[in-house]
């Protein structure tokens, strides 16, 4: 897939001041002369402020690492997590095609989402509010199908459940991310089979899902 | 003495270094690998992986050019580690990599520029196999622009990044790069951005398919019809080795050759795209300027007119141009002195010192860039006046030297902190070194500090510095100055005195002058430039592509150049005019051939004759004068019209009224 910047872009892109605070503070992490290698974590950071990776941001961050541009548009065109087109204001969703969720339904997952949201990957709703795209594995096999919004997995999906999931967005809420089968993480449907002991003293909510639903309201740590 | 390593090149028996790689020992060796991406003078970037061989033992093949000696092991029984270059593993990795290679890239050879030169196309032939399997539709890749020079066919590119790693290393600008990845991966210019360089046009040589060629030279010609001249460039005063590509009488291209101790394997755009120029604007007949202008004449006219003027004349003076090669202005120095005239070939005003080697030709070597641990330029933009050589500053400055400078230059592709801005900054510069903070320091005075309002102070500084130990570097912009002082083409009081009160003058190619009104002036020259239009009698001459010739660098170097074609129509050899005129004066110089000639110059200027040996200079200090202080300017950062042929040359005024174009928002910005 080709990727280069979109070409309608923004003015101008300058990271918040919480953000530029945690910047400076990525940049103590290396030793003097190789700030550079930073720019992951940087470029990263801004795309979350912004939710897509826009060019200004690119060479912003190139310029607060005293890189050249091409040097940073080099890594930000490398890898697929960065995004060079705008997404949906409410959600991005990225499904899963590897083997495992395809066998279990991804398909008819990308099927609803082209339905609902756009007709290829990539493209913004017409009312701007989502996009998605088919990723590789995300290594939630167990769980299979699945799809990543933000930070969070949505797991043993239907499609309707992924209807569900989008409507909730939609309406502005954080549906909880986890199993929609019911499992707590990622043991055998039906229950465990060993270890069972231990399962009566865990908190109510798996780890990863508490602390979405605590930490944000949509949108994973910070 | 380095540790040595032995181990075993497909069984013989062989020591190196520990840091060589593999791809260089096998190279002394004398086995081939084959290679993409490796290259000697860029950094490795193990992409292509062209050059794979079985080192014994290792689970699988491993890229030569990124293994170094000291990283194999030794065999069980401990003998030394065994390499082999071919064989069944390497081979089929070899077909395997060229298959892949050629996956992608288009069958277009007979439509391709490099088609005949081509490291694929060869490469191919040698190592590859004689089918494909591949039936899938191959990728396109939109193709870029990098201004008039540089023609892309990005769907033939391999994605070695040799390009990439010499603009960003050498040339030192930060445009190119490698964006996407896997079968998106293309070679791209930030933003369709131009090139901003110099050097631009060795990407081109560098690229060892045919995704980057020649803008000017596409369509032109196949190499194998080319006869090829290995000659010098006098397009700077640096001498660069090149090799002229002519057919039948025309110059097709010029392409850099090796030289270690000039430039390297790279050119500057100027030579590299001047050839052009070498066919526009000719003189092809003698003039002679009459009532109604200048009339084409035949050679005795001209001649018999020029040796009247000459006889004729009261005062007769003579200047050469940043082109004429030793053995003109030798045999016309005799001409002229045999007629009781005066010569001068600093035309310009640069304060050089005659009769002094070291005050024009300097103490230090190109080469004694590379280990400078200072480099302290003083009115001199080494960008524009010797690109080249400010690549070769730049490799210093990555491997620690420090540059400052004292002059203007802007856009160096270093970082030059500034020592002074004035002559005397200069002074007291040159008054706190002790012996010690001035070893390893490399000195490098430019033309436009010895041009300008106390140039012989500059000069007599410089020779100051040199004096408490540093080396000293005279970068000239004429490649024919130092060959001109050699012959003591030369007057006191320079070309003030030469020129005052001369009724005569003839020109040898100097058209960087504006000769006053008043003297008859005869202009022996190749394009009608200038000179030519301010000349009475015009005798047309060889360029330097036309005659063999020796031209002395900067460094004092004196180097051959040979003929790759003829001059056009009548024009004739420099020494060759001269020896004929002054047949027509009925004094005749005491040679008749070129090689009659040549001897007489070597026996007065005996280290001429040791062609490509740089002289070591006994310096030779001036005294240092007090003086009006002023500051020192790097001059201005044209480039591309700096002399008659590069003016006649339709690339080389693209490029300048591009760089005027670029260069006019940042004007109004200011």
């Amino acid at each position: 897939m080709q990727r280069k910047f979109h070409s309608e872009q923004p003015e101008s892109f300058e990271f918040s001041d919480g953000n530029l605070a945690w910047a400076r503070k990525q940049l103590e992490k290396y030793p003097d002369g190789r700030q550079a290698a930073a720019i992951i974590p940087l470029l990263w950071r801004a795309q979350k402020q912004e939710g897509w990776l826009t060019r200004p941001a690119v060479e912003y961050v190139a310029d607060m690492l005293g890189l050249a541009h091409i040097r940073a548009y080099e890594v930000a065109s490398f890898y697929f997590m960065f995004q060079l087109r705008p997404v949906g204001s409410k959600a991005h969703i990225q499904i899963c095609g590897t083997t495992c969720c395809m066998i279990c339904g991804a398909e008819d997952l990308i099927d609803l989402c082209r339905r609902k949201i756009s007709p290829k990957p990539h493209q913004v709703s017409p009312c701007g509010r989502f996009s998605w795209e088919e990723v590789e594995c995300l290594g939630a096999c167990a769980n299979a199908p699945m799809v990543q919004i933000g930070s969070d997995y949505y797991e043993d999906l239907s499609p309707d459940d992924l209807s569900n999931i989008v409507d909730e967005f939609g309406r502005g809420r954080f549906p909880a991310p986890g199993s929609r089968r019911g499992r707590y993480s990622s043991e055998p449907e039906g229950g465990p089979t060993s270890l069972a002991v231990d399962n009566q003293k865990r908190p109510a909510l798996a780890p990863a899902v508490a602390l979405a639903m605590r930490t944000t309201n949509g949108g994973g740590e910070s | 003495m380095p540790n040595l390593y032995k181990l075993m090149i497909d069984g013989h028996e062989v020591s190196a270094e520990g840091e060589l790689t593999l791809i260089q020992v096998c190279e002394q060796a004398g086995v081939e690998i084959p290679r993409f991406c490796y290259h000697e003078r860029l950094s490795i970037a193990g992409n292509c992986r062209m050059c794979l061989v079985e080192v014994v033992g290792a689970p699988k093949p491993v890229a030569s050019c990124a293994m170094q000696v000291r990283d194999l092991r030794p065999g069980r029984d401990g003998s030394p580690p065994q390499v082999r270059t071919s064989g069944q593993l390497v081979e089929k990795a070899r077909h395997g990599v060229m298959e892949f290679l050629l996956i992608n890239h288009p069958l277009d050879c007979p439509i391709c520029d490099q088609g005949g030169e081509c490291d694929l196309q060869d490469q191919a032939m040698a190592y590859g196999i004689d089918f494909s399997r591949y039936i899938e539709p191959k990728r396109a890749v939109d193709d870029l622009d990098l201004g008039p020079l540089v023609e892309t066919h990005m769907t033939r590119c391999i994605s070695c990044t040799r390009c990439v790693r010499f603009t960003t290393e050498v040339a030192g600008i930060t445009q190119m790069g490698q964006i996407g990845r896997g079968e998106d991966a293309e070679i791209t210019s930030y933003l369709n951005s131009t090139l901003d360089s110099n050097l631009q046009g060795n990407i081109i040589d560098l690229c060892p398919v045919g995704a980057l060629t020649s803008k000017p030279y596409a369509f032109v010609a196949r190499p194998w019809e080319l006869a090829k001249t290995e000659t010098i460039d006098v397009m700077d005063a640096l001498g660069s080795n090149i090799r002229v590509d002519t057919r039948g009488r025309d110059v097709m291209r010029i392409l850099p050759r090796n030289h270690d101790g000039i430039n390297q394997e790279w050119i500057s755009d100027k030579t590299r795209f001047v050839w052009d120029g070498l066919a526009c604007q000719r003189l092809d007949r003698p003039y002679v300027r009459r009532s109604r202008g200048l009339e084409a004449v035949d050679w005795d006219t001209a001649l018999t007119a020029a040796a009247s003027a000459i006889s004729a004349g009261r005062k007769l003076s003579a200047i050469a141009g940043d082109l004429a090669p030793v053995e003109a202005a030798f045999a016309l120095r005799q001409l002229i002195e045999a007629n009781g005239g005066v010569c001068e070939c600093r035309v310009d005003g640069a304060a050089l010192a005659r009769d002094n080697r070291s005050a024009y030709a300097g103490t230090a070597r190109i080469e004694d860039v590379d280990a400078a641990k200072r480099i302290v330029l003083i009115g001199t933009n080494p960008r524009v006046e010797a690109p080249v050589l400010n690549a070769r500053i730049r490799l210093a400055w990555l491997n620690g030297a420090e540059v400052g400078q004292f002059g203007d230059a802007e856009k160096l592709t270093y970082d030059c902190h500034a020592l002074g801005s004035d002559i005397e900054g200069l002074r007291s510069y040159c008054e706190s070194l002790t012996d010690e903070s001035t070893s390893g320091m490399l000195v490098i005075v430019g033309q436009p500090a010895l041009r300008q309002n106390g140039g012989d102070r500059i000069l007599a500084l410089a020779l100051e510095l040199a004096r408490r130990g540093a080396g000293l570097l005279f970068l000239h912009s004429a490649a024919g100055r130092v060959g001109a002082l050699d012959v003591g083409f030369s007057c006191d009081g320079g070309i003030e005195a030469a020129l005052s009160g001369a009724n005569v003058v003839f020109n040898l190619g100097a058209d960087e002058i504006d000769i006053p009104d008043g003297p008859q002036v005869i202009y022996q020259g190749s394009h009608g430039d200038r000179g030519a239009h301010r000349a009475d009698i015009i005798l047309p001459s060889a360029a330097y592509t036309e005659e063999s010739a020796i031209f002395v660098n900067t460094e004092g170097r004196p180097q051959l150049a040979r003929r790759a074609a003829f001059p056009p129509g009548q024009a004739r050899e420099n020494w060759a005019i001269v020896r004929a005129l002054s047949g027509v004066m009925n004094k005749p110089l005491k040679f008749d051939t070129l090689a009659q000639l040549r001897s007489t110059v070597f026996a007065s200027v005996p280290h001429l004759e040791r062609i490509d040996e740089v002289p070591v200079n006994e310096l030779r200090p001036l005294p240092v004068r007090s003086g009006r202080n002023s500051p020192i300017s790097s001059g201005s950062d044209s480039f591309y019209l700096s002399n008659a042929i590069s003016r006649s040359s339709a690339v080389m005024a693209e490029m300048a009224s591009l760089g005027n174009a670029k260069r006019q928002p940042e004007r109004m910005a200011a």
